[in-house]
């Protein structure tokens, strides 16, 4: 059964979750979506991947969340709080979220994991940085290229030319 | 080890439920991206809680890829959002269905 610091970091998780999607201004939306990656991250500790955990902490927490804030104070002040949602698709989304947990859920607990529980150690990390040394070293030189491609993209694609810089400037 | 492998898929399942919901209900194209965020996290969950009910290393090693690649993939849907609210000085979806400008 569930101990108490797992119901407390589930209901962090996904009550940010929802805080996140749901709350009238994006700022306090992005920093509810802080809480659920630092939740997530917090659900690798318990699973003995400190390893992860701390990916988790640096890369999302620490950099996709600050880069979303600052994607946010781009934009214009109506726009941060003003909902732009169809009423219409509010009650079938629901609905479509009740069914995808529903069914899923019933498949799962119907499924035959329901009783796995371990007693083995958890893995090494050390493991995990031979592996990525080794056998999966082509995936990382290649995850290494799309990154800087990524980013390099994100760059050129957020330039701001000159000519769109002096219209703005003579409005 | 006092958790289940159950309870870590139920909250990824949960996860993944929210995530649905504002992919299909917000137009609003920042909080689009946080839903694909949430449900990135939830795969990630998966991958992690199966990996230590294996165990093997393999869930991890994928983890940390997925996660190295969603940071590139918010980083240029960042970058489209701002190009696209450049053009039409709005957030909302539905303006960018022709994106010519």
């Amino acid at each position: 059964m569930a101990d108490a610091l797992f119901l407390a970091i589930s209901v962090l998780t996904i009550g940010s979750a929802i805080a996140a999607l749901e709350m009238r201004s994006l700022v306090y939306g992005s920093i509810a979506l802080m809480g659920t990656l630092g939740g997530v991250a917090g659900f690798y500790v318990m699973l003995d991947s400190p390893f992860v955990a701390m990916f988790q902490l640096a890369v999302y927490v620490g950099s996709i969340a600050v880069l979303i804030l600052f994607t946010v104070m781009l934009v214009k002040r109506e726009l941060i709080f003003k909902k732009i949602e169809d009423p219409k698709r509010k009650f079938a989304g629901i609905g479509l979220m009740l069914i995808v947990i529903l069914a899923l859920g019933a498949i799962i607990m119907d499924s035959g994991i329901k009783s796995i529980s371990t007693d083995s150690d958890p893995v090494d990390f050390r493991e995990i940085g031979g592996d990525f040394l080794t056998y999966y070293w082509p995936a990382l030189v290649l995850m290494a290229l799309i990154l800087a491609g990524s980013v390099m993209g994100a760059l050129v694609l957020a330039r701001r030319e000159d000519t769109v810089e002096n219209e703005q400037r003579t409005d | 080890m006092s958790n289940e492998l159950i309870e870590f898929v139920l909250v990824s399942i949960a996860l993944l439920g929210i995530g649905i919901y504002g992919l299909a209900v917000k137009r609003n194209a920042i909080r689009m991206l946080f839903a694909v965020e949430i449900i990135v996290n939830a795969a990630n969950l998966n991958l992690v809680a199966f990996a230590r009910f294996m165990p093997h290393s393999g869930g991890q090693t994928l983890a940390l890829f997925s996660i190295a690649i969603a940071a590139a993939e918010v980083a240029v849907g960042l970058a489209l959002i701002i190009v696209a609210y450049r053009m039409y000085k709005n957030i909302d979806i539905a303006d960018f269905r022709s994106l010519k400008g």
